[in-house]
């Protein structure tokens, strides 16, 4: 993307990983976009009452290429991914997904042909929120959390190191379709 | 506005208002009319913060808010669940997995797999997907033994679906004063129905002499029954009670049938 990831691995990297993770943070744009019933908790969440704000989200933008967060509040259904996919194509990187509601993470009690079964069918998700919907505050818990994901981002060489290391251990992981005793 | 009125009331204002913040349309500009907006903020400054400071402060929930899931448990430490599977028959969501298995009285050196709750039969799998689970309440309306019920905890989020499968260990209520880690027998004299009816205070000193008697079989039968695991990662969400309460699955190290492990029973 820039300078950064052209750095050598070291305190310099990781000096500028941590002070990149601490600005990227404090300065994310989520994209106006709700899919269904989520969508009127996550509008709470732009209120006074909650203030959106005070996590350096001042508005939601209205492209999705200002936009830095995709927040899928709601269920997505088979004829929406498409689009759904588009909006996080036209998102600039570094870019994140928080997946609200049960809806749009497992496809929730709607388990049947019209709804995707989990939007990271589509889109990698960062953080999953469980909830029928969520309350304002777990939005927030989600926002949270997913500060503290971004604070420690890799960059550069060391992303490329993560990268690999996800890679591998995905490979020697467990298939979904193997795992017993778990619920789907 | 009407004109009568606003001129009429319009000195009234900039008599008891000499910052000019209320402004009349056919008077000349004030002197401070440049700076008045500043004064509604700068007020603002002194007023009661409307906004929730959530993770510093955050406001109680109502008191019946439907939360995280708790399996709680008898007075005496047994739990209330007895494997009926209602909970998950009643969900709209199919969130919830349970598996219930007989309660066994023998002792575990003489191959017994103990008692976790009073009666016939407890829940010896449990997991609630919180990924489907749509906090409806169903599940608690259809529990006969009060077993399952909801907390007010709602701090969920995760960014991994199978850390959001809660498995029994994290649902079961912490054991409290008076409470003993199962299994171990109901207290003398009782049964079943004695449970229900509250005449079970707290632990018994006999059932107290058999959870200290056979406490270091358990420690180490929980180490080894899980040693053979595939993933060998005792906290996974599929390794149902790779704590105390999943100490049931020794017998099947023991005694390796297909039928009797979790896998060979189609799970």
């Amino acid at each position: 993307m820039g300078l950064e990831e052209k750095l050598p691995a070291g305190f310099m990297l990781s000096t500028v990983e941590g002070l990149a993770g601490y600005m990227r943070k404090a300065s994310i744009w989520p994209a106006t976009f709700g899919l269904a019933c989520c969508a009127i908790e996550m509008m709470a969440v732009g209120t006074p009452d909650y203030d959106i704000a005070r996590f350096g989200m001042e508005r939601f933008a209205a492209t999705p290429r200002q936009a830095d967060l995709m927040i899928v509040a709601g269920r997505v259904s088979q004829k929406m991914a498409p689009v759904v996919r588009q909006v996080y194509d036209q998102m600039a990187n570094p870019k994140w997904v928080i997946s609200m509601g049960v809806c749009a993470s497992s496809g929730g009690m709607f388990n049947n042909y019209a709804i995707v079964q989990g939007v990271d069918h589509i889109i990698p998700v960062d953080i999953y929120l469980p909830g029928c919907p969520p309350r304002p505050q777990m939005l927030l818990n989600a926002i949270i959390e997913l500060h503290h994901q971004i604070e420690s981002t890799p960059l550069g060489v060391n992303k490329v190191k993560a990268a690999k290391a996800a890679e591998a251990a995905a490979l020697v992981a467990t298939p979904t379709h193997q795992m017993k005793g778990l619920l789907a | 506005m009407a004109d009568d009125t606003a001129g009429s009331s319009g000195k009234d204002v900039q008599k008891s208002d000499p910052g000019g913040f209320q402004r009349d349309d056919n008077a000349p500009p004030g002197l401070f009319a440049s700076v008045a907006g500043f004064g509604v903020s700068f007020s603002t400054m002194f007023r009661k913060v409307a906004t929730e400071e959530y993770p510093e402060k955050p406001r109680p929930t109502a008191p019946r808010f439907h939360g995280r899931h708790q399996l709680n448990r008898h007075p005496d430490g047994l739990e209330r669940c007895i494997g009926c599977e209602l909970c998950a028959w009643a969900c709209p969501a199919d969130a919830i997995f349970v598996e219930g298995a007989d309660n066994d009285d023998t002792p575990v050196e003489q191959g017994g797999t103990g008692r976790f709750s009073p009666g016939e039969r407890y829940g010896r799998v449990y997991q609630i997907n919180y990924l489907r689970c749509i906090f409806c309440g169903l599940c608690i309306e259809a529990c006969p033994t009060r077993a399952l019920t909801m907390t007010n905890f709602y701090e969920l989020a995760d960014n991994d679906r199978g850390k959001l499968i809660f498995t029994k260990d994290q649902l079961l209520a912490p054991l409290q004063e008076g409470m003993l880690p199962p299994p171990f027998p109901m207290a003398e004299g009782l049964e079943e129905r004695d449970y229900y009816q509250g005449k079970v205070a707290s632990a018994t000193d006999g059932q107290r002499e058999y959870v200290d008697a056979h406490a270091a079989d358990l420690a180490g039968d929980a180490d080894g029954a899980f040693g053979g695991q595939s993933d060998g990662n005792p906290d996974a969400p599929g390794n149902v009670g790779a704590h105390a309460p999943g100490r049931h699955d020794v017998s099947h190290t023991e005694n390796p049938t297909a039928a009797n492990t979790r896998e060979g029973a189609g799970l």
